[in-house]
């Protein structure tokens, strides 16, 4: 076990433990942003630098501070070591920093991106990011393309994440796309068009932080804070069944794996559950999906949502969606 | 006083053949090492002699020799860095060429003292004629049972395999390297671990550049007092330096730690002086990654010594008024030069060769870049001088890797100690829409 | 287009390469097969290329692509038979680069990283190739032009007018057979 204080609050963690699942376990309030680390994915994190904090006191044996701002999702923690996120000037500037640069290539197109509201990058762009751009250089772009008939890739938002590379890679059985060229030219492609086809492919929609990756069979275009997000499972012989069903009125709109606090699926789920079960007949819901606070879904949420006809019908399972219950 | 160790037999006709070599005393460090030494006795050899890397670090050698792990039954590896793409440097190049059993001598006796069986070079894929050097070496010494089993019937086996990069600067970073070396992306990786821990295929690795290679022979043949007495201070023995731009005598030479870089810019044993009678504007001493420094900056520290060739004179003052040694890359710049237009090459570089792993190198260096571009172009504004100046700074430091800060330095120090021509640039707007008549107003060289 | 494989001397290459690494290692012999597939297949990688170098080491094609697209001397798009690449980075900016750069490009009728319309000559600048002291440089092929001159540039176009090889970075020699 080892000591840690992550702005000013002391946990006792694991040896191991890397310095942001420390600040995690402290709560969100010392928790720094993340966009590329998924707790889900080896070898992730590292690449998008928003994570970075400052290491004051190395450790109780070896006190001195460290040189450099170091990635919190990819530093392992000693005991003694002494953290400062969002009580350090050097971070917050240094964040500010970091959001300008992934936000220097990206389209400023919030109002028409499928991903608005529960994008991560516009997120960290209104807490940690300055209000102006200071930019007037051509934004790189790309055309949409389609990744077989059940996802579309829209690099242009792209931020280079890795995260449904390693996706690919480590829960699917055929990787079949990657980062191609470097630098500034880097690019996720399959480089000859071809479908990324496999049970759990569909996965790389739920770990893209942005709009990059987005579901194709998502039937109506809707603004996400018009839907519904509701629990519920079905009996899958491929993965848990475990889903979110997202409501407009009555009609399944998508869905897909359900997200804890920190924007991470609780666990990965099957092409089946998500693109192919698009009738309430198929699931049994739980009940309402509890939303974190910040989001913007929770702007608009399901206060006054109404039981889906078909689930009263079909009487499987008695659920309370009575107002105020979604905290 | 010029002291040539390393190119002692630089002049010899055939001394890249096997045969000059080894009559001019070649392949006797492995000869004593093998059969006279252990290896940690070598490895202590090494320590003494102060050697410090000479890809562009400068991490005393000995010391990361013996961080290398050293697990029971693990393979261990040594891979030999001569990826040379830091622009301004071509010393090993000019080694490789000319001497190349010296090389492949220092990795035999290099590799016995770290217990690597196997070991690589590899080299950056541009220099194929290089690659085609070393391995017909690498086969007359295997002819000649230097390499492969049982050298010297003192049981020690050891493979040599050169490795050709495809065109990446990247991989000159050592995690970069071996991904390289591996069959991957030249993405660096995130550390720790460390190679010493962790490196090719998760083996324990030591990665050293071409330079510091060679100079374990001499250290071997003559011991580590010998060595640590060249030189000065903690900057011990001799350093290629590779010297380019506006001078009389571009090439490589073989210095000894400690003259004035006065001398070596203007005596005839060296550089020769500025080209064409012209005066010294500037120089990058160390490589494109270091601080440009203006001539009196170069020539005097800021206590007014003369500055020398060295580790630690070079770095004198910080990056106030100094610069770093680097990879001994030194590039010379007279009075018609624009150092705007200048850093806009070395700003294109860093734009090309960023990775693209991590957001403030990968967004960055294009942003930089593009900036650079409109100020030349005549469209720039003060305050692109400071979003320049801001945007190094967010890079310097907050990378994966230390291309983000080797992207940084130069465009810091450009403008830390010639401000004013990036205001000349943006005061002139309209002349310089007609580059030549600026450049003929500023008395400046067109390019 | 004729079936994609390797001459047998190339073949008995490739597995000579692929024994200096270890055991279940083979994919760090990539770089240098996608070296050999260009200069054996016109100077360039296709596709069905660089799929025939993924069988040869058992990885999936996407590992090719990813790699072959990273590096800088593999072509992705055909190239003309004469590849010039001038470097036009600091030291060799300093002694005149740019003026070479422009030479060939008035001289060819093409710009950087175009090709001529008799598919003869490719032009692309290039980064600091470690020949600044013999500044300004280019390559072509395995060779280094050094300090060059508008002359010197003349007669290398000049030879190359003729050529029917292409400029290629290694020929069969290079690459000891261990
Ligand atoms: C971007 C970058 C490029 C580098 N290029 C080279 C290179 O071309 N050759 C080299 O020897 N070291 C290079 N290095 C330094 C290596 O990472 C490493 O420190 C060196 O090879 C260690 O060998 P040494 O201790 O003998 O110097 C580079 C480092 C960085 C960050
Ligand atoms: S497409 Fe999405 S998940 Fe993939 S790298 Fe880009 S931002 Fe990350
Ligand atoms: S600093 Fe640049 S080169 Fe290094 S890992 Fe990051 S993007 Fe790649
Ligand atoms: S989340 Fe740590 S670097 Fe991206
Ligand atoms: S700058 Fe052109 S070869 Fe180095």
């Amino acid at each position: 076990m080892a000591k840690v204080t992550i702005d000013g609050q002391t946990i006792e963690v694991a040896d191991g433990t890397t310095i942001l699942q420390a600040a995690r376990m402290i709560g969100p309030e010392v928790a720094p942003p993340t966009m590329c680390y998924y707790s889900k994915l080896k070898t992730s994190g590292g690449y998008c630098r928003t994570c970075l904090v400052e290491v004051s006191k190395g450790s109780e044996k070896d006190p001195r501070p460290m040189p450099k701002l170091v990635a919190s999702c990819r530093t392992t923690i000693m005991d003694g070591m002494e953290v400062k996120n969002m009580t350090s000037d050097k971070v917050i500037d240094a964040r500010k920093g970091v959001v300008e640069f992934l936000l220097l290539n990206h389209p400023l197109d919030c109002p028409v991106c499928d991903q608005a509201g529960e994008c991560q990058l516009q997120d960290l762009g209104y807490e940690h990011g300055s209000a102006k751009t200071r930019t007037d250089f051509k934004r790189r772009t790309f055309d949409k393309i389609d990744i077989g008939n059940k996802i579309q890739l829209h690099m242009t938002r792209c931020i280079l994440c890795y995260r449904c590379v390693k996706t690919a890679e480590q829960i699917t059985d055929g990787r079949v796309h990657g980062v191609l060229n470097r630098g500034d030219a880097s690019e996720i492609s399959t480089y000859i068009e071809q479908a990324i086809d496999n049970d759990f492919s569909g996965n790389v929609i739920d770990v893209c932080p942005v709009g990059a990756l987005t579901d194709k069979t998502f039937r109506f275009k809707s603004r996400v804070w018009f839907t519904k997000p509701v629990d519920a499972h079905r009996d899958c012989d491929k993965c848990s069944g475990k889903t979110v069903v997202w409501y407009k009125g009555e009609d399944v709109l998508r869905v897909t794996g359900r997200k804890d606090q920190w924007g991470e699926v609780e666990e990965f789920i099957c092409n089946t559950c998500r693109f192919d079960k698009k009738k309430t007949s198929d699931w049994t819901i739980e009940g309402p999906r509890a939303i974190s606070h910040q989001s913007v879904i929770s702007a608009n949420h399901y206060t006054k949502m109404v039981k889906p006809r078909e689930l009263t019908l079909n009487n499987i399972k008695t659920i309370a969606l009575t107002e105020g219950e979604n905290k | 006083m010029s002291k040539k160790i390393l190119l002692e037999h630089i002049g010899v006709p055939g001394i890249e053949t096997l045969a000059v070599y080894r009559e001019k005393g070649g392949y006797s460090s492995v000869e004593k090492a093998l059969k006279t030494m252990t290896p940690d006795a070598i490895v202590e050899e090494v320590k003494k002699s102060g050697l410090r890397g000479r890809g562009g670090a400068g991490f005393p050698t000995g010391m990361k020799w013996s961080f290398l792990a050293k697990p029971e039954g693990v393979a261990r590896y040594l891979v030999c860095n001569a990826d040379e793409s830091e622009p301004g440097t071509f010393k090993d190049r000019y080694l490789m060429e000319k001497i190349p059993h010296a090389l492949i001598e220092g990795m035999i006796t290099s590799s016995f003292a770290l217990g690597a069986n196997t070991s690589y070079i590899y080299v950056r894929g541009e220099y194929f004629y290089i690659i085609k050097i070393l391995e017909k070496a690498i086969a007359d010494a295997y002819a000649a049972g230097w390499l492969g089993k049982n050298i010297l019937g003192t049981g020690y086996d050891l493979d040599l395999y050169v490795q050709a990069g495809a065109g990446a600067y990247i991989c000159g970073e050592e995690t970069a390297l071996l991904e390289s070396l591996e069959g991957k992306r030249g993405n660096p990786r995130i550390k720790p671990p460390f190679p010493a821990i962790a490196g090719l295929y998760g083996c324990p690795t030591v990665v050293n550049n071409v330079e510091t290679i060679a100079a374990v022979v001499p250290i071997v043949n003559n011991g580590g007092d010998w060595y640590a007495g060249i030189g000065i201070g903690r900057s011990t023995g001799t350093k290629l330096i590779s010297a380019s731009g506006h001078i009389n005598k571009p090439g490589v030479y073989e210095i000894e730690m400690g003259i004035t870089v006065e001398d070596f810019i203007y005596s005839d044993e060296y550089c020769g002086g500025i080209k064409n009678g012209k005066k010294l504007k500037a120089v990058v001493a160390g490589g494109s990654s270091v601080p440009i420094l203006p001539a009196e900056m170069i020539l005097t520290t800021a206590n007014g010594e003369k500055r020398l060739m060295s580790y630690e004179s070079l770095a004198d003052g910080g990056f106030a008024s100094g610069t770093m040694l680097g990879s001994g890359g030194f590039i010379v710049m007279d009075e018609t030069t624009s150092i705007v237009q200048n850093l806009h090459t070395f700003a294109r570089f860093y734009h090309h060769e960023s990775c693209g792993q991590c957001s403030p190198c990968r967004e960055g260096t294009g942003w930089m870049e593009k900036i650079l571009h409109k100020i030349l172009d005549g469209h720039g504004t003060l305050e692109d001088v400071d979003l320049l100046w801001e945007i190094q700074r967010k890079i310097e430091g907050n990378t994966i890797c230390p291309l983000g800060d080797a992207a940084a330095w130069p465009v810091a120090s450009a403008i830390r100690h010639f401000r004013h021509e990036f205001e000349d640039y943006v005061k002139n707007a309209a002349a310089i829409k007609n580059v030549k008549h600026y450049h003929n107003m500023h008395n400046l060289a067109t390019a | 287009m004729s079936e994609i494989k390797f001459n047998d001397e190339t073949l008995a290459l490739v597995q000579s390469i692929i024994k200096r690494y270890p055991e279940g290692k083979q994919k760090s012999a990539l770089l240098p097969l996608l070296h050999l597939a260009q200069a054996e297949f016109d100077g360039w990688l296709s596709a069905p290329v660089m799929d025939y170098v993924a069988s040869l080491l058992n990885i999936k094609p996407i590992e090719v692509y990813e790699v072959a697209s990273f590096y800088s001397m593999y072509n992705l798009n055909p190239v003309g038979k004469c590849l010039l690449e001038v470097c036009r980075t600091s030291s060799c900016w300093l002694r005149g680069a740019n003026e070479i750069v422009a030479h060939i490009e008035n001289k060819l009728g093409i710009k950087d990283g175009e090709t001529t319309s008799d598919g003869k000559f490719t032009l692309k600048t290039v980064e600091c190739l470690g020949s600044c002291g013999t500044a300004p440089m280019l390559q072509i092929g395995a060779d280094f032009h050094e300090n060059l001159t508008f002359e010197k540039v003349d007669a290398l176009i000049n030879d190359w007018s003729n050529k029917t090889e292409h400029s290629k970075y290694l020929d069969n020699s290079t690459f000891r057979k261990n």
